[in-house]
């Protein structure tokens, strides 16, 4: 099945993120408020306000009690053999609801190929929604009480030319995770912890679809970010996220096995409006059958806020 | 390895959680001391009275004589030897609507102060620290 092309160029979203960019510039006072720098998170590769990889209890943007913000990203993961761009946007509210929005394309390149599916492009969209439950990440240092918040993120992938494939496989291209986060800001030692329990069914992040013959129910995951903040505006941490592993065994026989991820990064915030956060990532094996060598290599993020 | 990671988190937040400052008079003397702790007063109170959001709150009021309770405030809570004759949090801000967002502009300018007063970061973290859970007396509108 293959779906209409879709027009954004990377000009036209180069545009429309400059236009953004402008209109944030245009009307600084809406923003003049709200919490203190970094403490918005970044955008997660899932949309959802976070780590790079793994999304935190805090909601996205500068918004607190009473005020809503909104939050737009581009993200480019360029591994050895692969490639992803992801763009989204995030919309919170009240420091207790956030709503996002990601698509994520996934260059498949000489793997695609080599499964005679030249050019073959993985794209994937995130609609998600957090709730926070309870708890303030931030304010209450002198107590144990992490912010804590649900999440529910539903993927829908559209696998072009490898979606027999995935069907074959017993993979579905839909699925949908459910998450529960807490964040705690150790404000005295200026470290930020997030626990993450993700249940998922997931291949590679629902990129493999989700899900396979015989491994059909979802697992409980963990992730874990430490960040460490150096100023005001430099956060560098780590994160881990364990993932499940559903297509191994699979008619491949261990061919389709994926690791856990991991990433260094460093994340700047000049002001409320701008952050930008760079990273190393290894994301394991992808696809070993073809690529039998760890997907290693650079995250790069540019958040605009509002 | 997934395992013992997410064991060395816990035992991070376990450890670091609630061990908030020891007792003693090291982060008084890291502030600057006393005459620091003035400085920083002076300061922060001048800002607060010239920024357009919580400025406001703070015509008529006696900048010396506030600063210098802030002073003494922050002197008492951080171990330094001085007495804070002040009213509690809750009376002192009782009569002004104070919403999450007043608190936090009032937190940024206070880093602000803290960052002319040229005081490293994790210092003035240890200060917010024991400043942040007087929230709960402060903010006093939804």
């Amino acid at each position: 099945m293959r779906t209409a092309p879709r027009r954004t160029t990377p000009l036209r979203r180069g545009l429309a993120i400059l236009c953004f960019g402008l209109g944030v510039l245009a009307a600084p006072a809406l923003a003049a408020s709200g919490k203190p720098l970094l403490t918005g998170g970044v955008s997660s590769i899932d949309g959802a306000a976070g780590g790079g990889l793994t999304p935190w209890a805090l909601t996205g943007s500068y918004a607190t009690a009473n005020e809503s913000g909104l939050t737009a990203f581009i993200t480019r993961v360029a591994l050895q053999d692969y490639a992803l761009d992801v763009r989204g946007v995030a919309w919170s509210w009240n420091e207790r609801l956030e709503l996002s929005f990601a698509r994520q394309d996934f260059d498949t390149r000489a793997t695609g190929t080599a499964l005679g599916l030249p050019g073959l492009h993985l794209k994937q969209d995130i609609v998600a929604l957090k709730l926070r439950l309870a708890g303030d990440a931030i304010l209450d240092p002198d107590r144990w009480q992490p912010q804590w918040a649900l999440g529910i993120e539903h993927k829908s992938l559209d696998a072009d030319g490898l979606t027999p494939t995935l069907r074959a496989l017993g993979a579905d291209t839909s699925g949908t995770e459910v998450y529960l986060s807490a964040t705690k800001l150790l404000l005295a030692q200026s470290v930020l912890v997030n626990a993450t329990l993700r249940a998922t069914r997931a291949n590679q992040n629902g990129l493999l679809g989700h899900g396979g013959t015989g491994q059909r129910h979802h697992s409980l995951q963990p992730e874990v970010s430490l960040a460490w903040l150096l100023n005001r505006r430099v956060a560098v941490g780590a994160e881990y996220r364990a993932k499940p592993d559903k297509l191994n065994p699979s008619l491949l026989g261990d061919g389709l096995r994926e690791d856990d991820w991991w990433d260094l990064f460093v994340a700047w915030t000049p002001n409320k409006h701008v952050s930008l956060t760079a990273a190393y990532v290894d994301l394991g094996r992808i696809v070993p059958a073809v690529q039998t060598r760890r997907q290693t290599g650079a995250y790069l993020s540019l958040q605009l806020a509002y | 390895m997934k395992r013992r990671l997410i064991a060395l988190t816990l035992a991070a937040v376990l450890g670091a959680a609630g061990a908030a400052e020891p007792a003693g008079d090291a982060l008084f003397h890291a502030l600057g001391g006393r005459a620091g702790l003035e400085r920083l007063a002076a300061d922060f109170v001048d800002r607060a009275n010239a920024d357009a959001r919580v400025g406001p709150a703070f015509d008529g009021v006696n900048r010396k004589h506030l600063s210098r309770q802030i002073a003494d405030h922050f002197c008492q809570l951080t171990g330094g030897p001085c007495v804070y004759d002040g009213g509690n949090m809750k009376d002192a801000h009782g009569e002004t609507r104070i919403d999450k967002g007043d608190f936090y502009r009032v937190v940024e300018l206070l880093q602000d102060a803290m960052d002319h007063q040229g005081l490293p970061f994790a210092v003035q973290n240890r200060l917010l620290a024991l400043l942040a859970p007087m929230h709960r007396d402060i903010i006093n509108a939804p």
